[in-house]
């Protein structure tokens, strides 16, 4: 099989041909199975190819050094605002981070786009740790490269590649990922006390290989700033975002100011719910598991883990948004 | 932002003086105190160092103190080396009928934060004064149980022939 062509910029960005960086889609033949593609068919990939090209090129280089602990600590009252009088937010148990050294903050995504538990968790982490110690977080490709949002870049948002999250953990940080990704932030309200990784590994595989503690972090109250109506994946799917973006998704919702918001794109005004998050001991896989953990069986005991914290912390919400 | 929060105390300076120059009893008398840790080999006195963090709406804020005064039964003040920029300062002093006036003072804020920095700390002043004011008031109440037991302890030591 032959290897993607992977910019140089999507290089430097920490994509190596097999992280399913942003693949252009090939031109694939018609359904009637003639080969032929029809004109309106070829303008449409070729403007959709265009846009994806557009946005990789809008990917920054994701260097470590981006991180700016100067910029998070002017930003943390204006964070702690927000977290404090719109969110509420309560984060229990950050004293089970290990103080030191590298580790791996594993999180359910909630929220949408605007993810206001990472907000809440990020102000928490900054503050009780000091914005000295090293905090980066894996965020999808797209999130980067929307224009306003490269500030994130200075508070250690780098894009989520494996290449990225070993350069973070090599460089003693902790980092937080979420591999439920944008399938699970966009998941439907209902759903909104379902841990879903979808069955995605790769950050078990992480932490065996650079051998860090996985530190759990559950967080509720995300899937209640909006009405959360489908991923739409059926919808992305039939678009092709998933080779263009690498998104698996579409999601519609219902949110302020938008009304019917497909896409979440421009992002939306989220509702004051109730944020809570709750960070777990730490999970130590081959203590736990022996020197050759069962990937399967660790992903299982850590999903596990968060759900039952997370069916918790609903028991311990009367209300949606009011929590 | 400057808060503080005073209590008068029905023993002498030297039973509260205990109190707060102990790191191990902070976590039982500070409100809203969710860690006061020594960080280094000097646990009291000039130049000794702590961890501390006030939870404070969504955060636990604070960061590495340092001791700058240190005056016995008197003054403890502390500076800020990492975390939000603070100042703080312990100040006893002595009441004619033989009792203690305590003072608790913090100067708070972050340099440099603009408009969300100032608004932050007036919006937080409510809770870091609510705080020192708990605070204050379970010394006064820890401090003078101390010193009615002592009270007791010795007049059973007096009473035994």
């Amino acid at each position: 099989m032959a290897t993607p062509p992977v910019s140089d910029r999507a290089r430097r960005n920490g994509h190596a041909p097999g992280d399913q960086g942003f693949g252009l889609p090939e031109d694939t033949p018609a359904a009637d199975g003639s080969g032929a593609v029809s004109p309106t068919a070829a303008l449409l990939r070729r403007a959709a190819r265009g846009v994806a090209a557009l946005a990789q090129a809008r990917i920054p280089p994701a260097h470590l050094d981006d991180r700016d602990p100067d910029y998070i600590r002017d930003r943390l009252p204006a964070m702690w605002l927000a977290a404090s009088l719109w969110f509420r937010g309560e984060v229990r148990g950050l004293g089970n981070v290990p103080e030191q050294g590298p580790v791996l903050l594993v999180g359910n995504h909630s929220g949408g786009n605007l993810t206001p538990d990472t907000l809440v968790l990020t102000l928490a982490f900054s503050a009780y740790f000091g914005v000295e110690r090293a905090f980066y977080q894996l965020a999808h490709n797209l999130v980067l490269s929307v224009p306003g949002l490269s500030f994130l870049r200075r508070f250690g948002t780098v894009a989520a590649s494996p290449r990225n999250a070993e350069k973070a953990l090599d460089a003693g940080a902790a980092l937080l990922v979420y591999p439920g990704g944008d399938r699970e932030v966009h998941r439907p309200s209902w759903q909104r006390h379902r841990v879903d990784f979808g069955g995605r590994k790769g950050f078990i595989r992480l932490a065996l290989e650079r051998d860090v503690p996985i530190v759990p972090v559950v967080a509720a109250g995300g899937q209640e700033t909006a009405l959360f109506l489908s991923q739409g994946e059926n919808l992305a799917k039939l678009l092709g975002l998933d080779r263009m973006f690498r998104l698996k998704v579409l999601p519609v919702s219902i949110a302020v100011p938008w009304g019917l918001n497909v896409g979440d794109m421009l992002g939306h005004l989220p509702l004051p719910a109730k944020i809570t998050v709750e960070v777990l001991p730490p999970v130590h896989l081959r203590e736990e598991f022996g020197p050759e953990p069962d990937v399967d069986e660790v992903y299982d005991h850590v999903v596990r883990l968060m759900q039952d914290t997370l069916d918790a912390l609903a028991a311990e919400r009367r209300l949606p948004v009011l929590g | 932002m400057r808060v503080a929060a005073a209590a008068d105390i029905a023993a002498p300076p030297a039973a509260g003086w205990t109190f707060v120059v102990d790191p191990a009893r902070y976590l039982e008398f500070m409100a809203g105190m969710t860690r006061w840790e020594v960080v280094g080999e000097r646990a009291r006195g000039l130049g000794a160092r702590y961890r501390m963090l006030l939870l404070v709406g969504s955060a636990e804020v604070g960061g590495l103190v340092e001791v700058v005064e240190w005056e016995e039964e008197r003054d403890i003040a502390w500076h800020s080396v990492t975390g939000l920029d603070q100042r703080g300062r312990w100040r006893l002093r002595e009441r004619e009928d033989g009792g203690t006036h305590v003072e608790l003072r913090i100067q708070y804020g972050v340099a440099g934060a603009g408009i969300s920095g100032w608004l932050a700390e007036h919006v937080a002043s409510g809770t870091v004064r609510g705080h020192l004011r708990h605070s204050v008031v379970e010394l006064k109440r820890q401090v003078e149980l101390e010193a009615r037991r002592r009270r007791a302890a010795a007049r059973r030591t007096a009473a035994i022939p």
